[in-house]
């Protein structure tokens, strides 16, 4: 069963009172019997297991009041000590004025009954003060415990343990080592002592504190000795059932821990005075370092952690006033302390008038102590450049009004400081380009459906050939169009077309180009005129550097003949059954945009060839034949063919699965950097 | 990736390009064709003999230029263009257009 640290308090107290009560009780019948010579009551020993009792449990109530409680600081605990001592003084005091008022001392000793209480009243009070007050102690000395020194706590524990029931077992022989004891745990005590980390963690204020209440806490202990000794004066030769303190184990070596604890302290504490201004600072540092750090995670903009890296720097290296300056599209903007920008111009230009290198120069990561004139309050500046990634964003200086202000070490931190700003801020950027980068991402996706939508799902063609088409863009979008048209019955409009460079512009002259065919197919016109009014048009719409590659057929299934003009256009692959092999047209032409003006129809010829069953029309764009290998090859046009050759028994499906297969054996692994496009026309 | 060296040798403008000629590396060209043809000169000669590769958008910047070779009088002539090289300007009809020479002989005695 577990006992709730409330309930075993509770206990704790209520058998604290019961055995008090049970002390005052017996020893005050031993005091009656001994000056009325009577029998005693109570054996000896009685009293003084009581007070054993009283004293555990004691102990066990300062256990869990103040060794369990969390949270408390140092200064909280001595306020504690400070607070227990002066109830108990003023109780004690009280019973004094109870004393002086009943009469004189020798007076007293004339009711020994009512000395003894007193006494005993007093020795309670005093016990809760040392117990309460060893048990602070206990925490200061285990604040930052090694297993070594939890070890050595626990020995003096037991030792102290040991000291309450060897007052209780009454060996003669044992009494006799009494006093080699009380050595023994005084030196514990003393060892023990050595351990005060605590101190240091303290602020200059806080010493200060310390100081006056363990200076408070060991004038308490003077009293408490100066009370209870008086008292054994009066009372010792009254009865020999007096319980003396100094001849007290127990007491003696916790009190002179006490006082020895007290006393290192206090003098650590004052020989830290002087340097506690230089943890404090340090202490400043590290917490304004993890302020930035956290900034990365937590601020919301590039502005707060600015004004962060403002305070932390001000603050750390208790600098007179200081800006921040950053280089925006040529503009310069300020984040200020105590200073305005009237004053920084003129510091500036101060500092170019006196040609002083190194303080405001964009890429100078050197910062200075420098003295300024006497018209200016400031006496030395220091600066240190605020990068993200190699980049000068722009720089925070500090001013001190004091000469040599600055020194090397906080030149480190400052820098320390402004790299750390500048990873945030890097950060930040980084964060807004990866969702930018994601939205751009998005748009190319609807961009490459748009586009994918441009290319028709069904070619149009008549019963005596069949026709399929591929075609892969290497960006989302690419810049590679094929088409059909009916222009009658009989009359097939058919166009393949690659617009130069690739990506999103091209992508755009796409469009332009499926625009171009749709208005001008239906025209009915020449696949000459059709090339030459191509060209006019489009001659208004590219930009200076930008042309597009066309072939134009008209198929003709009635005359079975195919009419057609290349406009730059890589040569078209046609395959004769009769023959049983394949070549290139090889035609005049000219890339549509590249000549705006009249001469254009010069470079134009239009061809007519008739087509056979079993004749195979190849189209494509220079993505394929210009695929390479890793070596650098190009596929090129003589494996285009034989891929053709190899397959002109297939279907025109069978053809564009050969051609691609052949491509891929080909470039291998690397993927292929250029849109490329097939369009198959197998006659039957 | 692509480099080029402009020289200036009696009167001519000499304009070395090696190397790949691809979509980025377009603006290289296109910024030393601008430099080459504003220097003044009557006469250039682009030497084509390192020229590996030039893509779609390389040619679209000697076609770009068409237009203010012939408004300023420009003897413009390319020379020792690779086989592979050559058949792209052919294809797209360049060769029509721009003095296309073998080598620098030819080109220089063009320009005499």
């Amino acid at each position: 069963m577990k006992i709730s640290a409330n309930t075993i308090t509770r206990i704790a107290t209520i058998l604290a009172i019961v055995s008090w009560i049970g002390l005052v009780y017996t020893n005050e019948a031993q005091f009656f019997s001994s000056i009325n010579n009577l029998k005693p009551d109570f054996q000896f020993e009685i009293p003084g297991i009581l007070l054993s009792v009283f004293v555990l449990m004691l102990f066990l109530f300062y256990k869990f009041k103040i060794e369990k409680s969390e949270g408390i600081n140092f200064v909280d605990l001595l306020w504690r000590v400070f607070v227990t001592g002066l109830i108990i003084t003023m109780v004690s005091l009280s019973f004094r004025l109870l004393m002086m008022i009943m009469g004189s001392s020798e007076k007293l000793s004339e009711w020994p009954l009512f000395t003894n209480f007193l006494y005993l009243s007093n020795l309670g009070l005093v016990s809760a003060y040392l117990v309460s007050t060893f048990i602070v102690w206990k925490r200061l000395i285990l604040y930052q415990k090694s297993k070594f020194l939890l070890r050595a706590w626990r020995i003096f524990e037991y030792a102290l343990l040991l000291a309450l029931l060897y007052e209780v077992i009454p060996v003669p022989a044992l009494q006799e080592f009494g006093n080699y004891y009380a050595g023994v745990l005084v030196l514990m005590g003393i060892f023990l002592s050595a351990n005060m980390k605590w101190v240091a963690y303290l602020n200059f204020k806080q010493k200060w504190k310390s100081i006056l209440l363990i200076l408070l806490a060991m004038f308490y202990l003077g009293y408490y000795s100066f009370t209870l000794l008086t008292f054994s004066v009066q009372l010792d030769d009254v009865s020999p059932f007096f319980i003396s303190l100094p001849d007290h184990v127990f007491f003696v070596s916790i009190l002179a821990f006490i006082f020895i604890y007290a006393l290192f302290s206090l003098l650590v504490i004052l020989f830290n005075l002087p340097t506690s201004s230089v943890f404090e600072q340090k202490l400043e540092e590290v917490v304004n370092f993890q302020r930035l750090s956290q900034s990365i995670q937590t601020e919301q903009s590039e502005e707060r952690v600015y004004d962060i890296l403002l305070e932390s720097a001000v603050s750390t290296v208790f600098a007179d006033a200081a800006w921040i300056e950053l280089h925006e599209n040529g503009k310069v903007r300020y984040h200020t302390f105590q200073i305005s920008e009237k004053e920084i111009e003129d510091l500036k230009s101060f500092v170019r008038k006196r040609n002083i290198k190194g303080i405001f120069d964009a890429g100078s990561d050197k910062s200075r102590n420098v003295e300024l004139i006497k018209g200016s309050r400031f006496r030395s500046i220091m600066s240190s450049p605020i990068l993200v990634k190699q980049e000068n964003l722009g720089r925070l200086i500090l001013l001190k009004d004091v000469t040599d202000g600055f020194n090397k070490e906080m030149h480190k931190i400052i820098a320390t400081f402004t790299n750390q700003a500048g990873i945030s801020i890097e950060n930040f950027r980084l964060l807004s380009e990866a969702l930018e980068n994601e939205r751009y991402k998005e748009e190319l996706k609807i961009a490459k459906k748009v586009q994918r939508s441009l290319l028709p799902d069904q070619l149009e063609h008549n019963g005596d050939y069949e026709v399929t088409a591929f075609s892969e863009a290497a960006d989302e979008v690419g810049g590679d169009y094929y088409d059909t048209y009916r222009i009658n019955d009989d009359r097939i409009a058919l166009v393949i077309s690659d617009v130069s460079g690739k990506g999103t512009s091209a992508a755009f002259h796409m469009s332009q180009m499926k625009g171009m065919f749709h208005s001008l197919s239906q025209l009915d016109l020449g696949a000459g005129e059709f090339i030459i009014r191509a060209n006019d048009a489009l001659s208004r719409c590219l930009d200076k550097a930008s042309f597009v590659t066309t072939s134009y057929f008209i198929i003709d299934s009635r005359e079975k003949k195919i009419e057609f003009a290349r406009a730059g256009h890589c040569p078209t692959l046609y395959y004769r059954r009769e023959k049983g092999e394949a070549s290139y047209f090889k035609t005049k032409g000219l890339g549509l945009g590249i000549i705006r003006n009249k001469s254009f129809p010069d470079y134009t010829e239009v061809n007519t060839i008739h087509y056979k069953s079993g004749d195979i029309m190849v189209l494509y764009t220079d993505g394929i034949t210009e695929a390479k290998n890793r070596k650098g090859e190009e596929f090129g046009y003589d494996r285009l063919l034989k891929a053709v050759g190899e397959s002109a028994d297939g279907s025109a499906e069978d053809i564009q699965r050969k051609i691609i297969e052949r491509l891929f054996d080909f470039i291998g692994d690397d993927s292929i950097n250029d849109d490329y496009t097939t369009v198959i026309v197998r006659f039957k | 990736m692509v480099s080029i060296t402009r020289t200036s040798e009696d009167g001519k403008e000499v304009m070395q390009v090696q190397g790949e000629v691809d979509a980025s590396s377009s603006i290289e060209l296109d910024n030393a064709m601008k430099e080459a043809l504003s220097a003044g000169q009557s006469k250039v000669m682009i030497d084509c003999t390192q020229l590996e590769y030039i893509s779609s958008a390389g040619l679209g910047v000697f076609m770009s230029y068409l237009e203010e070779i012939r408004s300023k009088d420009i003897s413009l002539v390319i020379y020792g263009l690779r086989p592979k090289v050559a058949h792209v300007f052919e294809i797209l009809g360049l060769d029509q257009l721009l003095e296309i020479k073998d080598t620098r002989k030819e080109a220089e005695a063009y320009l005499a």
